[in-house]
């Protein structure tokens, strides 16, 4: 994993609040046995219309959004499927942190173990974000702070362990095999099922 | 004396390997890892990348259901799977079930379906256990009393490695069911009625234990039921206290505790349910009496209405006018009479024998309405097997309803089978979002029972007048 401290970068907004993760990337292409190339499938069927051309009106598709690195959604993002191929295709798209006011359980989880910081942020600073695409802003994993034009600087909510997974470019998986003592001794007294 | 504890804050007790700290989550112990072909090639990539073996594969247990073809002819006989990718996933789970020594209930085994029918059939799901699987239904488990929960493909790899994932704490969240449904009413109604109430994202960061009179008098299909859709209430995990009627469903199981064990078990998973006094972080009352039949009219689970009321009114609301576009539907309408073009009935929230019972009850001697496909796919080989020795199968058939082999099929059209665009599906799965049933798809969420009643008359119909007519 690559170690991420800051991420500077103008945002692209899409407020569509409870963007569950067959929007993301829907069920169709989850034949994949790879992580590679997910970003072509990102919103996939509001990207695209029928014949695989990108539609003009979508955010994404407009030359504005071009480069923008961090995603500001409306409350409730990455609800429904556990499916890990949404935090894959949008970074595989590009996107290196996204911001709401909430975001789902399973998709936060899934984005902190492949460092998409997942920044949830206070019904204000939202409307700010909101009503001001574009905006360059500065998500500071390090101080688990987002910084706004003008100085303003928001706190985030970011566990220890996963903000210094990312901040170091560690994954997890490395910390659960260092517990190996502990873990033979739990199967030890562990009842028999 | 210790302080009262909740049935979750007892589960997880048990199971912590090394308790959280204010700088690192839980090392939290999974006793039952089910895995599917969907969520799991990428974890197995990683264990060969770092020369990894899969820890425990006495405690995991891999089928193949998402992807899968329910047409006889790909399964049995020897014709190819329409969709290459799926193909390709489905050989690609053989292979790494054998490279690593995990049994597989595969492709044709008696005993495939889908993972979450499958584990309580066999009943490897059971009280007190911690399951995990890379897939959000895996709440369903919850219903025996279990710490259930879905994860992503990098927490299978975690899984697969270590037996064991990094948790922070949950919080706790009663929904009080109390008295009874009416008859006519459904575990299915309930669970829309619950989503509807608490909101899409009303149990985040929370585990959710049913609770009341209404839970306690339910079967364990029913309370599968309900525990399956929790994730749309944005809970990761919904319980229900083990009691009577959870060990009568297990004692027989293949897989359950035998003799003296069993015994054992039991006398274990009694103590496993809520102590008097212990204290929710949040409840809600639910009071099951009043709920009628529900049904789902926009793009997400939370946007229901009882079947005999209106869609609410809320132009202006930019998700409400989106839904209503997406949809095709107006603002203040009945939903009754509403057009159906397809009826889905199956799925790991609806497509066990009990829901393909009462979708058959509603069918038999009637016809599906001209026009309308109706397509029946059983939950599991073995609910297949069941149905069929119960002549459901010809009931089914009879009335013009496609009938196949066991997966998730419709859920979520993975495999092919899909709701065309524009066209109107009620369907007994738990998602309506967005092109989830197909690009363009419509899709309404109800029981088995409406589900049945609407494919009868084209329409979104009410299963209880059907019933009197």
């Amino acid at each position: 994993m690559q170690a991420i401290k800051k991420i500077r970068s103008r945002t692209v907004v899409m407020p569509s609040v409870n963007i569950d993760t067959d929007q993301i990337i829907p069920g169709r292409f989850l034949t994949a046995v790879t992580k590679d190339g997910l970003g072509k499938q990102l919103f996939a069927d509001w990207r695209y219309d029928a014949a695989g051309n990108p539609k003009p009106d979508f955010i994404l598709n407009r030359p504005e959004s071009k480069g923008c690195d961090v995603l500001v959604a409306g409350r409730n993002l990455g609800c429904g499927s556990s499916r890990e191929h949404a935090p894959w295709a949008l970074q595989d798209y590009g996107f290196k942190a996204v911001i709401s006011t909430e975001i789902a359980d399973i998709f936060r989880n899934n984005s902190l173990k492949n460092g998409l910081v997942p920044v949830i942020v206070d019904e204000a600073t939202h409307q700010w974000l909101l009503a001001n695409p574009g905006a360059e802003v500065e998500v500071d994993v390090e101080n688990a702070t987002l910084n706004l034009p003008g100085g303003k600087a928001v706190k985030f909510p970011i566990e220890p362990f996963p903000r210094y997974c990312i901040v170091n470019g560690v994954d997890e998986l490395g910390f659960i095999l260092s517990k190996e003592a502990q873990i033979a001794a739990y199967e030890a007294r562990r009842p028999r099922a | 004396m210790s302080a009262p504890k909740t049935m979750f804050e007892k589960v997880w007790a048990a199971h912590e390997v090394v308790p959280q700290t204010a700088d690192t989550p839980a090392v939290i112990f999974i006793d039952l890892h089910l895995t599917h072909e969907v969520t799991s090639p990428q974890a197995f990539a990683v264990l060969r990348e770092r020369g990894l073996k899969v820890r425990r594969p006495d405690l995991t247990l891999a089928t193949m259901d998402h992807a899968t073809p329910t047409r006889t002819e790909q399964i049995f006989g020897g014709a190819p799977i329409t969709i290459d990718a799926a193909a390709k996933q489905i050989r690609t789970l053989e292979k790494n079930c054998a490279d690593f020594g995990i049994e597989l209930l595969g492709l044709q085994d008696p005993l495939r379906g889908i993972v979450h029918i499958i584990g309580p059939e066999l009943g490897v799901t059971q009280p007190g256990k911690t399951i995990v699987c890379g897939d959000s239904h895996t709440s369903t488990h919850g219903a025996f009393g279990a710490l259930a929960f879905g994860i992503g493909t990098t927490e299978v790899g975690h899984v697969f490695a270590t037996q064991c994932l990094l948790q922070n704490k949950p919080k706790t969240f009663a929904v009080n069911v109390n008295g009874r449904l009416k008859p006519g009413v459904t575990a299915k109604d309930l669970i829309l009625a619950i989503i509807g109430k608490v909101g899409v994202a009303g149990g985040t960061g929370h585990v959710i234990e049913y609770r009341g009179e209404a839970i306690r008098a339910m079967s364990m299909e029913e309370r599968m039921t309900v525990c399956n859709m929790t994730i749309e209430a944005g809970a990761r995990a919904g319980m229900i206290a083990p009691d009577e009627t959870t060990f009568a469903y297990l004692r027989d199981t293949p897989r359950a505790p035998k003799g003296a064990d069993w015994d054992a078990a039991v006398a274990r998973w009694k103590q496993l349910v809520t102590d008097e006094g212990a204290v929710f972080d949040k409840s809600v009352e639910i009071d099951a009496a009043a709920l009628e039949p529900m049904i789902t009219y926009g793009t997400n689970p939370g946007m229901v209405v009882p079947i005999t009321g209106r869609i609410p009114d809320r132009k202006g609301e930019p998700a409400f006018d989106a839904a209503m576009k997406y949809m095709g539907l107006t603002p203040g309408q009945a939903i009754q009479d509403a057009k159906v073009n397809v009826v889905f009935v199956g799925s790991c929230t609806n497509g066990r024998l009990s829901d393909l019972r009462a979708a058959a009850r509603v069918l038999k001697g009637r016809k599906v309405a001209a026009g309308v496909h109706m397509l029946v796919v059983p939950g599991s080989q073995e609910v297949k097997r069941q149905a069929e020795a119960e002549g459901l199968d010809k009931v089914f058939k009879d009335a013009g309803a496609d009938w196949r082999e066991s997966g998730c099929s419709m859920c979520l059209g993975m495999n092919g089978d899909t709701v065309p665009k524009g066209e109107y599906s009620v369907s007994t799965s738990n998602r309506n979002f967005e092109g989830r049933q197909g690009v363009g798809a419509r899709t309404l969420l109800a029981s088995p029972e409406t589900a049945a009643a609407s494919a009868v008359r084209g329409k979104v119909t009410d299963p209880r007048q059907l019933a009197s007519a």
